[in-house]
């Protein structure tokens, strides 16, 4: 209740609003004058001169600012713009300091070699929004917050490894890994640390102050929330890079993706953010003057995934005969525009983990049916193949209402039906489709699109080890039920390996084995289009982070 | 009056009792839940999700949740939001502003045109007033407000750049005039499709009661046609008016989904819409129960000034 607006509220009587109203029609006649964004988008700024502001345009309300509390992708939009991490990732898959003086490296004792000794120093003079300083023991805080029991936190995948915090100095720190984890870095990458001398007298840090009024190290500073409309923050101008290039930034939420391309061509918003612009608004919005638009890869890879408990799926020629009997780029050209590339691996395009030297995949029926054939699937009376009395028969589910998808279930229900398969669509709503449904392995096969990464790290053990699936009582998500011993010995080789071109030869192994045994075929990267005013630079994507505003304190007005 | 107003009370209470506990079944019984939206999360397991429904309370008997849902309601204790972590009151009341803006503009507006185009209507009844104003109605209520929203927007905004696209001001601005700048397009889209509700139940009140005997007889008094209307027709004719008036105050304040949407309104329609989306079990319920009060007071107001205008209904 901040703003000028409520302040007016009450004065307002229902005769003045029928006045007002009518005053508001004769204003029509005015040229739009109230587009405060264009204006300040015509000024002239340079970096660390914080002139101006960017609105950026989310069709998801950002709604949690403790970045250790559960959340989804749209929060942390905020969080990079408020807080830090030790060191972060870039475009380019390298990690940046941040709050660390420079990354820890087994190359420059940072890690030890056998992973098991952390030691980070720390950068000088940092300080908090509220003017207190910085220190090693926020980082302590932080890294024991993930872990207690009496905090609902978010993740404590590798934070539950750590031991014996110790504070050398207020600018040094360091600890010991109860085992050696390799994905701890790039885990480290995205924990932002909070502020010791705020949380930490609170009694109930899942419900703390904190939480809506959140108070960081990081570029912007809070400014103020408007539930269900904006959220405003403004530079710190004592960052330690000496301040962001812009002098504020408006999250704006905006929950329909037709209003958020309608109010990115009419200039409202400066940058169009999560879930981008729809790709039937691509060849309008390339039109559009004085904007840049543009396609990039997502790291969410829309795969066909099998149950591989199953038994239609028991064999991998039936697999194998499904993948050859998707015709992907027919469907990314007459659903998707065009705009994906086809891919064969789980790992991001963007990745620099991707391996790119997998078998490319053919659409081929008459290879499909000989395969087949050949396997002892015979169409059965009602055309359908069968053996050993199994139909070749199953069901496919995806979000119901995601009308591309539906479309691309139809279009593959013929393609199977034509080599003898029978694929009956069962689409749920999404609280449905992704709760027990998919967890526990009740599907048939699912369309789903998927991040396998946590972060950077191509340790992908949640997805693709034997031991994570929630079926059979394991703790991650492989819910495809696959088990390879081989990936299993891979994964375990490389989340104990700290140099990374020893790791890259390990994940380029499992891709190829993965491509291989198809416990679900990728199909293509989430292409999203990106667009935003002339000007507005540095707002490059970056498929290591979840979210669009991941460098925002480098975004100024050229 | 009193007996009368005690026993609406009491039947008022119990009433919201059942609102509260079927409206706690059909969302805790639902597939999905608070959790759901994070399942697809890389690094997610079966695990975290587990600890974090513990956490939460949520793994609870449903009855133990509901009930204690319920006590503390009683001690005014409304919860927190899952998605915020603000209290319920809170977030509710942030979304009022903005809705009642919008609603009670559209609503005035609407009232007033309609009942004007009723009376005329039903007066020149298959005039050509009549007939434009009966297919205008028709279009009106015939077209989705989301599409007509669009269009709204593609010609004033887009093509004309009269108005803003959406939202209620520009950040930053928020002053007097900007925000009845961004007022305009939304007011006249709402106006549009309520003038046609209204007109269309004045028409057929004003109707009703032109035929009636005591028109006649203030006809054949001698009375001008125009105060035998304003005297006699209209006053009459707005009895019913009061009911639907009535049950209208819930509709200002549960705010107007659609057009929220299409013109980014943070009012309380896409609270509601967003709650449900994300399982917000405590909001929803504070939703439900919120506007379930604001229709048992808007038909208990209804109810009372009918009582009051109207000579021949007295509660017993």
């Amino acid at each position: 209740m901040t703003t000028k607006f409520d302040d007016m509220l009450p004065h307002l009587s229902r005769r003045k609003a029928l006045i007002y109203l009518a005053v508001g029609a004769a204003s029509t006649a005015l040229p739009p004058m109230f587009s405060l964004g264009e204006a300040f988008g015509a000024a002239d700024a340079t970096p660390g001169m914080r002139k101006g502001q960017m609105v950026i345009g989310f069709s998801q309300e950002p709604t949690v600012f403790n970045p250790h509390l559960p959340h989804i992708e749209v929060d942390e939009g905020i969080h990079f713009s408020i807080f830090d991490p030790l060191f972060a990732i870039n475009d380019k898959g390298e990690f940046t300091p941040s709050l660390a003086k420079e990354v820890p490296t087994v190359a420059n004792g940072g890690i030890s070699a056998d992973g098991l000794q952390f030691h980070i120093r720390l950068r000088d003079g940092v300080k908090w929004h509220d003017g207190k300083p910085f220190t090693a023991e926020d980082v302590k805080f932080t890294l024991e917050l993930l872990v207690d029991p009496n905090f609902r936190s978010w993740r404590k995948t590798g934070h539950e490894l750590v031991r014996d915090i110790n504070v050398i100095s207020p600018t040094e720190i360091s600890w010991r890994m109860d085992k050696p984890f390799a994905p701890y870095p790039a885990i480290l990458a995205s924990t932002f640390i909070v502020p010791q001398h705020i949380l930490g007298p609170v009694k109930d840090r899942n419900s703390a102050p904190f939480n809506n009024a959140p108070i960081g190290t990081g570029p912007f500073k809070w400014q103020q929330r408007v539930p269900g409309d904006h959220i405003e923050l403004v530079a710190n101008t004592d960052y330690f890079t000496g301040g962001p290039g812009l002098a504020r930034v408006v999250y704006k939420y905006i929950p329909d993706l037709n209003v958020m391309y309608t109010q990115f061509a009419s200039g409202d918003i400066d940058v169009v953010g999560l879930q981008w612009i729809s790709a039937d608004h691509y060849d309008d919005a390339n039109k559009l003057p004085g904007k840049v638009v543009d396609v990039s890869s997502s790291s969410t890879i829309e795969n066909f995934a099998f149950n591989l408990g199953r038994p239609q799926f028991q064999e991998l020629e039936v697999r194998q005969a499904i993948y050859y009997a998707i015709d992907k780029q027919t469907i990314i050209d007459s659903l998707y525009y065009g705009l994906p590339k086809p891919t064969e691996t789980y790992m991001p395009p963007g990745s620099a983990w991707f391996n790119p030297n997998l078998p490319q995949h053919e659409y081929n029926p008459d290879k499909a049916k000989a395969l087949l054939d050949k396997a002892g699937w015979k169409p059965g009376p009602d055309g359908i193949r069968q053996k050993n009395g199994v139909r070749l028969a199953f069901t496919n589910s995806t979000t119901a209402g995601n009308h591309l998808r539906e479309q691309m279930q139809q279009f593959l229900q013929q393609s199977f039906q034509d080599i003898g398969i029978e694929m009956k669509i069962a689409n749920l709503p999404p609280a449905v489709m992704w709760g027990e449904y998919w967890m526990m392995s009740k599907f048939d096969t699912v369309i789903v699109g998927m991040s396998f990464l946590t972060g950077a790290d191509p340790d992908t053990s949640d997805y693709l080890r034997s031991t994570s699936i929630p079926a059979k009582g394991g703790a991650g998500q492989n819910t495809f039920q696959y088990q390879s011993k081989a990936v299993d010995d891979l994964l375990t080789k490389g989340s104990t390996l700290f140099v990374p071109e020893e790791r890259k030869a390990v994940y380029n192994q499992i891709q190829e084995i993965v491509r291989r045994d198809m416990p679900f075929l990728p199909l293509f990267p989430f292409a999203n289009v990106r667009g935003h005013k002339q000007g507005a630079t540095n707002v490059i994507p970056n498929v290591n982070v979840r979210i669009d505003s991941w460098n925002v304190g480098t975004w100024y007005w050229a | 009056m009193l007996g009368f107003l005690l026993r609406r009370l009491s039947q008022s209470v119990i009433l919201l009792f059942l609102v509260s506990l079927i409206g706690f079944a059909a969302l805790t019984l639902a597939p999905g839940g608070p959790l759901s939206q994070y399942a697809l999360t890389p690094g997610m397991s079966q695990q975290a999700l587990d600890r974090l429904a513990e956490q939460m309370g949520l793994n609870r008997p449903l009855p133990v949740q509901y009930w204690d849902w319920l006590t503390h309601l009683l001690r005014g204790d409304w919860g927190r939001s899952y998605r915020d972590g603000q209290p319920v009151l809170t977030v509710i009341f942030s979304h009022v502003p903005a809705t009642l803006l919008l609603m009670v503009t559209s609503t005035l507006l609407a009232v007033s045109i309609g009942a004007w185009v009723g009376v005329k209507s039903a007066v020149k009844r298959y005039s050509l007033f009549d007939d434009v104003a009966t297919m205008a109605s028709m279009i009106a209520l015939s077209i989705p407000t989301f599409w007509f929203g669009l269009v709204a927007i593609y010609i004033f905004a887009l093509k004309l750049q009269w108005f803003p696209a959406g939202n209620m001001y520009t950040v930053g601005d928020g002053s007097f005039t900007d925000v009845l700048h961004h007022l305009v397009l939304p007011v006249m889209v709402l106006t549009f499709v309520d003038v046609a509700v209204w007109s269309r139940y004045m028409r057929s009140a004003t109707l009703e009661t032109i035929n009636q005997d005591f028109v006649k007889t203030a006809r054949a008094k001698g009375l001008s046609p125009r105060r035998v209307l304003l005297r006699h027709v209209v006053g009459n004719a707005l009895l019913p008016m009061i009911a639907l008036a009535g049950m209208q105050l819930p509709m200002i304040l549960g705010g107007a989904l659609v057009a929220e949407t299409v013109f980014t309104w943070p009012g309380m329609g896409r609270l509601f819409l967003d709650s449900l989306g994300y399982s917000d079990y405590p909001v929803v319920m504070g939703l439900l129960i919120f506007s379930a009060i604001m229709v048992l007071i808007g038909n208990l107001a209804a109810d009372v000034i009918t009582a009051m205008v109207d000579p021949r209904i007295r509660p017993a």
